[in-house]
């Protein structure tokens, strides 16, 4: 199809997005960008607006990840959003009650152990939901529907529903400072996705994943130990969520029980935007990260045209289904 | 005791709905004991008026899951169906059965776009609905500007009250709105489910589409049934939400869609398709609404409710789940 000698520009990009989704993805932000240059002009390209658009993406993208990793598994994880408000809670607790009086060090080494005890929190939410998936054999949707409940009722018990607030200088940092005029949630956001995609593509227990999302039960018979790798990855999963929460917690200077529950469908759309299969088996981290640029892009442009962040809403879900609809549409569905 | 009533009964006790109806009863009695509020007609009457809403969607999602598919965009079909059936009848002055059927139109309508994305697109069910969902919601709020209605027709915020009787001194109660729509429901949805045609073509879809499509079921047709079907349910449960809310809020909606996942999973419907019964809804979402009145009239803080709400479903699941493999490991060793 590439040396198709006579082949127009319309055709040709029909073709370049049809031959898969991250070229789908990068024609999309590339029309966008062209789109919204000339609505806008050269404000959408100022320094501001890229700072801005850097520091809304992070905790979104930290949480689309995590979401991801079940869904390449074949699952889906509905307890991201509940797994990072409790664990938020437990470190603005913890910072909130130990660090007035302290300074220096032990300032310095509470704020270490609450931000451990947080990923403790989160880790244990992760063992129970691979425990009930791997283990007890529940569908993902359903244990996760189980766990989400659970720990929101655990966060909005514990916190009466009420907001924590005011931390020190440094946890404020991480979701307001910037290095070198990079958003230091943005670094932690690309040690977030750095890792897990070279986990994905470049280790045997990114293969196994890969393997089980596409059919569980012949990775089983090939002497996979399934159970293991599952209980791993929704641990995994749940950690990610754990880093979401430091990230969203600095960022507002504040923890609660209900922050970002909008954030949960926007996960699955970023994922499977980015051509992650929500039937598992297939996906990759630059698609997901090309598909929360293009979210972030519409949603920031919108902001400068002064259009309704529910038009936001309108529009993503559209795109979606667009996306979705590119395989069918230029013949190459299965069946 | 005939022969085929004891070996339906036998049937029975083996059941997922046979474990769910134990947990009720003994939480039941538990709590009649613990509170003399709880088994009063009043805490009864005003159950089934609070969870209608919850009710009726979730008979919409039950036939949408045996069907094999999956919808969370009904909450958002819901807010829409109520802004627009409630604006036309403030505007053009309606009655109870225009504004129903516009309602039942609106959703109808929403539903079948769903289906046929699902099926001309070749788009898995989850992510057209995870899309439909932000499609209608932001387009509504974008329009309206999110705007709520305060003023409804007299005649809709008076609703209706039958069979009224006396209770004790000072108390009187009736079939409402709420309870004779979530009534209907089920016995609409049970009919269609299970003295239909069309029902037993549903369940065979959802089992197993490829040998339903050779049977020559007409496949496009039963998902846009299923899908308008549930979207009717959202339009109709929206009219009863806003009747028993007396106002219409198109953002309070949103965002609760998995509450009615939750009810319909624990009645034992599968997310695989081809599995579910109304009696398991109706006890899933007994099971729900028991739990969450009762912590309440135990005086636990209703902070901690989806705490208990979250154990319920996690332990129900987990033993749904282990008693299934034990059954199948026994089968494969006789």
């Amino acid at each position: 199809m590439s040396n198709a000698p006579a082949l127009s520009l319309p055709r040709r990009m029909v073709a370049l997005a049809s031959s898969g989704t991250v070229a789908t993805l990068i024609l999309l932000l590339l029309a966008l960008w062209v789109v919204f240059a000339i609505m806008i002009g050269d404000r959408f390209f100022s320094v501001d607006t890229l700072q801005s658009m850097a520091f809304q993406m992070p905790e979104l993208g930290i949480l689309s990840l995590a979401m991801m990793l079940a869904l390449l598994s074949g699952g889906l994880n509905l307890s991201i959003i509940a797994t990072a408000n409790l664990s938020g809670l437990t470190i603005a607790f913890l910072l909130t009650h130990y660090i007035p009086g302290t300074q220096g060090l032990a300032s310095a080494g509470i704020q270490v152990l609450a931000i451990a005890a947080g990923f403790a929190v989160a880790a244990l939410v992760g063992l129970l939901n691979g425990f009930v998936i791997a283990y007890l054999g529940v569908s993902p949707i359903l244990a996760t529907l189980g766990t989400m409940t659970l720990c929101k009722g655990l966060a909005i018990g514990l916190s009466r529903g009420n907001v924590i607030s005011g931390f020190p200088e440094p946890i404020v940092f991480i979701g307001n400072g910037t290095v070198f005029g990079v958003p230091f949630a943005l670094i932690v956001l690309a040690f977030c996705a750095l890792p897990v995609a070279l986990m994905l593509n470049a280790t045997p227990f990114g293969a196994k994943v890969y393997m089980i999302g596409s059919n569980e039960k012949a990775t089983r018979y090939s002497g996979v130990n399934t159970r293991a790798v599952l209980l791993k990855l929704y641990v995994l999963s749940s950690l990610l969520a754990g880093v979401a929460a430091v990230v969203m917690l600095a960022r507002f200077n504040s923890a609660n029980a209900a922050y970002g529950e909008s954030y949960l469908l926007v996960t699955i759309l970023a994922a499977v935007l980015g051509g992650i299969d929500p039937f598992g088996g297939f996906g990759k981290v630059g698609g997901l990260l090309l598909a929360l640029i293009i979210l972030q892009v519409i949603s920031s442009a919108f902001n400068l045209l002064n259009l309704s962040q529910f038009l936001t809403l309108a529009i993503w879900g559209g795109i979606l289904i667009a996306v979705a609809a590119v395989p069918r549409l230029s013949g190459k569905a299965p069946r | 005791m005939p022969e085929s009533h004891i070996a339906s009964f036998s049937r029975f006790r083996r059941s997922h709905e046979f474990w769910l109806l134990i947990v009720i009863l003994g939480l039941c009695s538990g709590l009649g004991f613990a509170n003399a509020q709880f088994l009063t007609m009043q805490n009864l009457f005003d159950l089934l008026t609070s969870y209608a809403f919850v009710g009726i969607l979730a008979l919409g999602l039950l036939v949408v899951l045996i069907a094999g598919g999956i919808d969370i965009s009904f909450t958002a079909t819901a807010s829409v169906a109520q802004y627009v059936t409630l604006s036309i009848a403030n505007a053009y002055g309606a009655n109870w059965i225009s504004v129903f059927a516009i309602a039942i139109g609106i959703g109808g309508a929403l539903g079948a776009l769903n289906a046929i994305f699902i099926q001309k697109l070749r788009i898995p069910s989850i992510i057209v609905s995870v899309a439909t969902l932000n499609i209608f919601y932001g387009l509504l709020i974008f329009f309206t500007g999110g705007k709520y209605i305060y003023s409804l027709p007299d005649w809709f915020a008076t609703g209706i009250f039958w069979f009224e009787f006396e209770w004790g001194k000072d108390s009187s109660y009736g079939v409402n709105l709420q309870i004779l729509a979530l009534a209907l429901a089920f016995l609409v949805t049970w009919l269609l489910l299970n003295r239909t045609n069309i029902g037993r073509q549903i369940y065979a879809m959802g089992g197993n589409t490829d040998a339903a499509q050779r049977l020559g079921f007409h496949i496009f047709g039963l998902n846009i049934l299923v899908y308008s079907y549930m979207g009717v349910m959202a339009g109709i449960a929206s009219l009863v939400q806003a009747q028993l809310a007396q106002s219409v809020a198109p953002t309070v909606l949103v965002g609760k869609e998995l509450d009615v996942v939750a009810a319909v999973v624990l009645g034992g419907a599968s997310l695989m398709g081809g599995v579910g019964t109304v009696l398991g809804t109706f006890l899933g979402l007994t099971l729900l609404a028991v739990l969450q009145n009762g912590i309440i009239l135990l005086g636990v803080s209703s902070y901690w409710s989806p705490l208990f709400v979250g154990l319920v479903i996690l332990i129900s699941v987990s033993a749904t789940a282990w008693s299934q493999r034990e059954r199948r490991t026994r089968s494969v060793r006789a």
